[in-house]
């Protein structure tokens, strides 16, 4: 039915199949549609948030997207801008990654700003950040970068479109493809400038947040410590949320879609990342202990009381961070399938955790003495559009993985061969 | 961090004697009239209420018979480096430099509540339902202060189109300078007490320039360099500490920095 859309060389399972496996993203869709409507039409009542939780699940959920699409940004200046400009051959290698990451990382952003456009009491007012902008605020900084960075992967996503086997003939959308295609280094080397600064605003947004001990850190000019290590742990999640997302399609389609020294290359990356990240969150965890905390008559201990008990930390630092960070490095342990995977699952695992400390437990905590600790439990409408956007997220990158040359080496991986022969222009195969 | 110098002009504060309230919400409840507070189907909701002027109940944690109680109205600080003021992507809330009141702009506002989570004092409330009134109650609407709309942030402004009111007559009869007594906030009119005292800080002649010099005056919350320009009095000291946090030893001098003047 679509053999004529899908790429030369490659194999995919049958229309049905795949009407079936997009059916449930679907229906995850719908469900984070019906949420939505009823926000815009009831208001932000539907939620669980109240004034003492001004952010919630949303808010978790937008800045890990944030932090994991960080793997398009790093993969492509790694890869365009490292690999051309330094010519370090090594990297080169992750080109075959790369348009795998644009798409990533466009469904992250896409998908965290649909969110933060129903978070927002007053959608409609949204473009009053760039009117009315405030230039001191951090929050002006990440909407300014991650709209234009949008663009930017937009641009990168575009030239992959008009690869289409279908859309390749037209030649206009040929040649326009083509040209953006050549300016890919320099929109990698745009991506990663904007990257730089959002991933950094985002942090600086807790850091500089002054009236809350919780999260606030002296840093380096206006600069909070938080700026420079949410960065940091964006780069180091990054890669690995690509690689495993890469995995999983690998593991869905039964196919070998990049080669594994591609896996064990990201790996290695995201690892070394990682180790330097922790080390720097455990010296910013003492200073912040030994600093801010006493400094405002509190202690350590203060912060970490019922469900945002000390647990937190011994998971976000010890176990999602220092576990994974040793497994990544090692070459041993890495070069094992499995661990290669749990390595980098419990790395993207560590930084939900850190994001998730960040945004929820900095307004549990009470600051006046005679407040209290409070908890939040998201509403049904909550989870129906933070999973409607993964099941975007799923939707599009399977979409884009059946009509898309999303994997470069796949046909060469993966020789389709009839009786014997290998076929070079073949759409699909029917199965059962 | 950088303070910011907010008020060159007028620096209007509060000091709330909490010896003498009685926690009779007489305050909260011409605060709500005067600024057109709506009500929630469920009031009994404090946690997405709207509540400009807020009062804890608080105690001093001993059994009876020496049980004390402190009721502390917390209206907002009005801090003089609010920390709610520079996160606002949309430039919708200020410190405004003739007045050091922090003002909040409705219309602008795109409800992103990251002032809430700026602010300690919970000072902030968001309009989570569309604004209510009970049936008859909106003919008593006040027309100086614009109900709020469905997804806006909103908060105490010291009554600020009183303000406005009192400098327009100023300018009419050819004055620049405000009387003490011409500028007040509806709570502050309100107290059958008159726990609130209200006026310029910055003015010698004001009593609540006088009243913060008191050596049992103290703010909310110090410690963290808000600068608030509330203060309260009492002669409670355990209640004086529980205006803070303090480490386990750590006598409530050592904690406290010095008032930055013109904060
Ligand atoms: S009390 Fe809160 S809302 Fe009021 S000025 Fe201070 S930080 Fe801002
Ligand atoms: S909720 Fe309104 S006032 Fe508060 S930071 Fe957002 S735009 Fe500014």
């Amino acid at each position: 039915m679509d053999e004529a859309l899908i790429p030369n060389g490659v194999q995919r399972c049958s229309p049905k199949t795949f009407f079936l496996w997009m059916l449930v993203w679907l229906a995850l869709i719908s469900w984070g549609l019906v949420s939505a409507f009823l926000c815009f039409y009831k208001g932000l009542n539907q939620t669980n948030m109240n004034h003492y939780f001004a952010f919630g699940l949303w808010i978790v959920f937008d800045l890990s997207l944030i932090a994991l699409g960080a793997g398009a940004f790093f993969t492509g200046f790694l890869a365009h801008v490292i690999g051309n400009v330094f010519i370090y051959p090594f990297v080169k290698n992750l080109k075959t990654i790369v348009n795998a990451a644009v798409v990533i990382g466009f469904i992250c952003y896409s998908g965290a700003i649909a969110m933060l456009g129903v978070d927002i009491g007053q959608p409609l007012r949204g473009w009053f950040i760039f009117w009315h902008a405030n230039v001191h605020s951090m929050l002006t900084e990440v909407s300014f970068c991650i709209t234009v960075y949008l663009g930017v992967l937009t641009i990168e996503y575009l030239p992959l479109i008009f690869s289409n086997r279908k859309l390749d003939k037209i030649p206009e959308l040929n040649i326009f493809g083509d040209s953006l295609h050549h300016l890919v280094a320099l929109f990698a080397a745009a991506g990663t400038f904007l990257s730089f600064f959002h991933q950094g605003s985002l942090g600086g947004m807790f850091g500089v947040l002054f009236g809350r001990p919780f999260a606030f850190r002296q840093g380096f000019f206006i600069w909070p410590w938080t700026f420079f290590l949410f960065i940091h742990s964006s780069i180091a999640a990054g890669p690995s949320f690509t690689l495993l997302c890469v995995w999983i399609t690998q593991k869905v389609t039964g196919k070998t879609l990049v080669q594994k020294s591609v896996f064990t290359l990201l790996a290695k990356i995201s690892g070394w990342l990682l180790a330097t990240y922790i080390i720097l969150k455990i010296l910013d965890t003492i200073g912040w202990a030994y600093g801010v905390v006493p400094r405002a008559g509190l202690s350590f201990m203060d912060f970490y009381q019922g469900f945002y008990g000390v647990w937190l930390i011994i998971a976000e630092i010890g176990v999602f961070g220092i576990i994974p960070a040793i497994i990544l490095i090692t070459p041993q342990l890495r070069e094992r399938n499995g661990l290669l995977v749990i390595g980098a699952a419990m790395n993207v695992i560590g930084i939900v955790f850190n994001r998730f400390v960040f945004s929820i437990q900095t307004l549990a905590v009470p600051v006046m003495p005679f407040d209290t600790f409070m908890s939040y439990l998201p509403t049904w409408q909550e989870w129906g559009i933070a999973l409607g956007t993964v099941g975007y997220g799923i939707l599009l990158f399977s979409l884009s993985y059946r009509y898309l040359s999303l994997f470069p080496q796949e046909a060469e991986l993966n020789p389709v061969t009839i009786f014997g022969q290998v076929v070079k222009d073949f759409g699909v195969i029917k199965r059962g | 961090m950088k303070k910011r110098d907010s008020a060159k002009g007028a620096r209007y504060g509060m000091v709330i004697d909490l010896d003498r309230c009685t926690g009779c919400g007489t305050c909260t409840i011409a605060c709500a009239a005067e600024n057109n507070v709506s009500v929630l189907y469920d009031e009994s909701d404090k946690t997405r209420n709207i509540n400009w002027l807020k009062i804890y109940m608080l105690t001093n944690g001993k059994a009876f018979p020496h049980t004390e109680v402190v009721y502390l109205p917390r209206p907002c600080m009005q801090c003089g480096n609010p920390p709610c003021v520079p996160v606002c992507p949309a430039t919708a809330t200020t410190n405004d430099s003739d007045d050091g009141i922090v003002s909040q702009i409705y219309t602008r506002c795109i409800g992103c509540r990251y002032c809430m989570a700026a602010c300690p004092y919970h000072a902030r409330d968001f309009n989570w339902f569309d604004p209510a009134f009970p049936k008859g109650m909106d003919r008593y609407l006040s027309p100086e202060v614009s109900p709020r709309m469905r997804g806006v942030v909103e908060k105490c402004s010291f009554c600020h189109h009183r303000l406005m009111s009192a400098k327009s007559k100023a300018y009419f009869e050819g004055r620049r300078d405000l009387r003490e007594d011409e500028y007040i906030p509806a709570c502050v009119e309100a107290c059958p007490t008159q726990a609130i005292t209200f006026g310029d800080l910055n003015n010698p002649k004001h009593r609540v320039s006088e009243l913060i010099k008191n050596p049992s005056a103290f703010r909310l919350l110090e410690r963290l360099g808000t600068e608030p320009k509330v203060y309260y009095l009492t002669t409670k000291d355990w209640m004086r500490r529980m205006a803070d946090n303090y480490l386990q030893g750590e006598s409530k001098k050592e904690g406290n920095r010095p008032e930055k003047k013109n904060g």
